[in-house]
């Protein structure tokens, strides 16, 4: 029987450093960790003292300023005596409204777009194709510029609406306009108003909603969940009796009815859009500059989205199908039960990833004057206070803010949906 | 069945397929007619079709080409065909195409940008189709980073070619050191000599060397650059420096040296969550804060790394997934033939990863050459800012669709070709058995 030998003492030397496995990762480690920490220092030491140089040191007192510039579409309240930092307030609303639009017309166009492309008609799929191709491969901003420039050139300007023979009309019955100077529409008006509730006082972050919007939703909530329970109790009564009672027109009821009653007594009626002077008042004002950038934005990445779509549907073998319907399930449930939950799984990720990219692609409000958070906090305000190191670094840190909450949801879906393998 | 009176003994001659289902009526019928909601979506997008293209092609080519002005463009279209509307006024093209393309470079050096082109197109070419083109070409591929910047800057030969002489310092220290002092050794002072040459003698000796022989041409200053040839430079340089940049980080990701790992992560994710033109405000208004009191260097210099670290973190993560993509028999197999790190890396791992990663490669190519037209936002004259100054101009104002169509013209043929290429690509590069 052999005895195993230990094996000799090594004395630590420090060639053992680099070439002994065991030790060779930390030293690689701390070396990449004092070089960073290194070149951190040597950027932030230069800055100091180029600021220094400057007279500028950091601070961010100039938010309390007031900003003294307009912004001509918001959602809140706000005029010029407000301070920058309601103004960067306003322009981050302004950046999530174009993005949460944005998103929405995207997707729905980008589905459709997607699937007909695979359509079995030749040249239904070829328009798609040319779409497709066409948005991907030219510059987002070339086409923002484009669409605003559309929008400015072609549509006919407020004083063609006006004397006895218009050369342009108000469209839907009267109730759009559609100018050179953005799109007038009908705003919901109530004359029985409940009034509003204010949050956060007089800061820069107060808002006030509505609370006849509060009562429309806290209504349709309320109709939905009886409407859930006439649904489940009709399930219940089928299982038991096997006989399903008729529910539709219940359904229906619980729908409108409640709706109507709240709405007649606040007072609901639409605010038209009326030609005065030389311009429209009243309804509700969108902005060249938002309809320019939505329009754009959306088509841009609609192109893209319509790819992801069409891939993650062939991603799908086709015996998949062919096994669902071995099954004999019928067309339309092969789609709903088989095939789509599949596809998702494959199309969701690349289709937020995509969100993100036309969020961050917002930004380029700038070029059509959309006041966005870049438009406010990194145009206006940078400009007239001369803090570009503030600004900048906080605009940034907004977007990134902005992204890695997009991300952790993309993460928590794709944990949600992960195949569970071995 | 004793009362059978025939059997057919020969077959039959084949008769043709009914006439519907063949040739051109066949087609016809099953790709545009072949149920009667098809039937009605093709005879909508039939004129769809129709009245887009007769409304463009008119507009393209009945059009006028030359004229001075815009008015003067609408007075020729009313002459001709008693409308303005419906016409294009190519003559704006005519005029300012040059500039479109070149920016405020200089008219006569014009051959310098084009000869880089060229010789873009010759360097890329063993790379691009490698089995059809000598391989000696590739000497032209190293050559040409330096090539590019002499011909686009100009001036004396003896920059950048003391610049490349820090490679081969570089090399030739490795080469001398290796059987002296060992590999550690080697490495070190291969990295190091070079450093200290390009910081502290690389500069005064092009400049001694300059002032014996004076080889030069020329020179153009930064802000004279612009139009599509400033889009093609900065897309040329950020692509040609993200790829490897962004190899550096997909590996760093993967690694399992902790804090190597998350300063990459940390570096990737910041890059990818903010928008380009915030990195373009600091490349135009604090690059010159971080950088030592008094350093003041050129802005489409500062615009062309922000550029590449914006390429670089997008290019790490589409290597990421083909890393991650690759069987993780993969990197056992390297191991078990004994390979190091960098030898599986090299021989193994990247070749794989890196094809699987074509596709996304190509588009993030495709997109930060679309992206360099954001630089117009911070003040640059690149093609869409020129369209604007054309139109500031009081003999072209209020044309737009001219200029864009050919904007967009110029993107597409790029965009496009890059595309159909990286299609290409996958197919010569199919190993897998579909």
């Amino acid at each position: 029987m052999t005895t195993l030998t230990d094996p000799p003492k090594e004395h630590f030397r420090l060639s053992m450093l680099l070439y002994d496995t065991r030790y060779r990762s930390a030293t690689i480690q701390v070396v990449a960790l004092m070089g960073f920490m290194l070149l951190a220092a040597w950027l932030l030491s230069n800055t100091i003292q180029n600021l220094e140089a400057l007279g500028k040191p950091v601070e961010f007192g100039f938010f309390s300023e007031p900003a003294s510039y307009d912004i001509n579409q918001r959602l809140l309240e706000y005029d010029s005596r407000d301070s920058h930092l309601r103004a960067a307030f306003i322009g981050l609303l302004n950046t999530l409204v174009v993005a949460v639009l944005g998103c929405i017309t995207a997707t729905i166009v980008g589905v459709l777009v997607g699937v007909l492309r695979l359509s079995s008609n030749w040249l239904i799929a070829k328009i798609m194709t040319v779409y497709v191709e066409m948005f991907r491969n030219v510059p987002v901003l070339l086409w923002i510029v484009f669409a605003m420039a559309i929008l400015i050139e072609s549509l006919p300007a407020p004083r063609a609406f006006r004397g006895d023979n218009p050369t342009a009309t108000m469209d839907l019955f009267n109730t759009i306009a559609v100018t050179n100077r953005g799109v007038y529409i009908p705003e919901a008006l109530f004359s029985r108003s409940l009034g509003d509730i204010h949050f956060f006082g007089e800061s820069a972050m107060r808002f006030d909603v509505s609370l006849d919007l509060i009562a429309i939703i806290v209504v349709l909530a309320g109709s939905i969940f009886a409407m859930r329970k006439v649904t489940a109790w009709a399930n219940q009564t089928q299982e038991q009796t096997g006989d399903r009672p008729k529910i539709w027109h219940i359904l229906l009821g619980l729908l409108f009815v409640p709706m109507l009653i709240l709405l007649i007594a606040l007072g609901f009626h639409l605010g038209y859009p009326e030609l005065k002077g030389f311009n429209f008042t009243g309804g509700t004002h969108l902005r060249n500059s938002l309809i320019a950038l939505w329009l754009a934005l959306s088509l841009y990445t609609a192109a893209f989205i319509a790819e992801i779509v069409r891939g993650g549907i062939l991603a799908i073998s086709h015996g998949q199908t062919e096994a669902a319907a071995a099954l004999g399930l019928r067309q339309g449930r092969i789609m709903r039960l088989v095939i789509l939950p599949q596809a998702l799984r494959v199309i969701i990720p690349p289709m937020i990833s995509n969100y993100l990219n036309l969020t961050k692609n917002s930004s380029l409000a700038i070029a059509v004057g959309y006041m966005d958070i870049t438009g406010t906090l990194g145009g206006i305000t940078m400009n007239q206070t001369g803090r570009e190191l503030e600004c900048v670094l906080l605009l940034m840190l907004v977007y990134l803010c902005i992204s890695l909450s997009i991300s952790a949801v993309m993460n928590w879906y794709n944990e949600r949906v992960k195949l569970v393998e071995r | 069945m004793s009362n059978q009176s025939f059997v057919r003994t020969e077959m039959l001659p084949e008769q043709d397929p009914p006439a519907s289902t063949v040739g051109v009526l066949g087609w016809l019928r099953e790709n545009l007619f072949s149920t009667w909601i098809n039937s009605i979506l093709t005879v909508v997008s039939l004129v769809f079709v129709y009245y887009v293209l007769s409304n463009i092609l008119s507009w393209t080519f009945l059009s006028v080409w030359n004229a001075n002005s815009l008015t003067e463009c609408r007075e020729i279209m009313m002459a001709t065909w008693g409308t303005t509307h419906g016409h294009a006024c190519w003559a704006v093209i005519n005029e300012r195409w040059q500039q479109m393309l070149f920016g405020f470079y200089p008219p006569e050096l014009y051959w310098r940008p084009i000869l880089a082109l060229v010789l873009l197109l010759v360097a890329l070419s063993p790379i691009l189709y490698a089995e059809k083109v000598s391989s000696k070409l590739l000497y032209l591929t190293a050559a040409y980073p330096f090539l590019l910047v002499w011909l686009m800057w100009g001036g004396s030969i003896w920059g950048p070619l003391m610049a490349a002489a820090g490679f081969g310092i570089g090399y030739l220290a490795y080469r001398f050191l290796l059987p002296v002092a060992g590999g550690l050794t080697a490495l070190i002072a291969a990295f190091l000599l070079p450093v200290l040459w390009w910081l502290f003698l690389a500069g005064p000796v092009a400049g001694a060397i300059n002032s014996v022989i004076p080889i030069g041409i020329a020179s153009v200053e930064s802000r004279e650059f612009g139009g599509y040839m400033l889009a093609l430079l900065l897309g040329v340089v950020a692509i040609g420096c993200s790829l490897p940049l962004g190899i550096v980080l997909a590996l760093g990701r993967q690694s399992d040296l902790l804090i190597v790992k998350y300063l990459c992560v940390g570096f990737i994710e910041f890059i990818r969550g903010v928008p380009l033109i915030t990195l373009l405000f600091v490349a135009s208004l604090l690059l010159n804060l971080f950088l030592p009191p008094g350093t003041n260097f050129d802005i489409i210099l500062r615009v062309m790394i922000m550029m590449t670290l914006f390429s670089a973190a997008y290019m790490a993560e589409v290597i990421r997934g083909g890393l991650a993509a690759l069987p993780r028999g993969q990197y056992e197999g390297a191991d078990s033939l004994g390979l190091n790190y960098w030898q599986a890396q090299r021989l193994i791992i990247m070749p794989q990863a890196l094809k699987i990663s074509i596709p996304g490669i190509v588009s993030t190519f495709i997109g930060i050459f679309k992206d360099t037209t954001l630089v117009s936002i911070i003040g640059l004259f690149d093609v869409i800012g020129l369209s604007s100054a054309i139109r500031a101009d009081t003999a072209w104002n209020g044309i737009y669709w001219e200029l864009f169509a050919f904007i967009g013209f110029l993107f597409f043929v790029v965009c496009f070709g890059m595309s159909r290429y990286s299609m290409y690509l996958e197919r010569k590069l199919q190993t897998g058995h579909r």
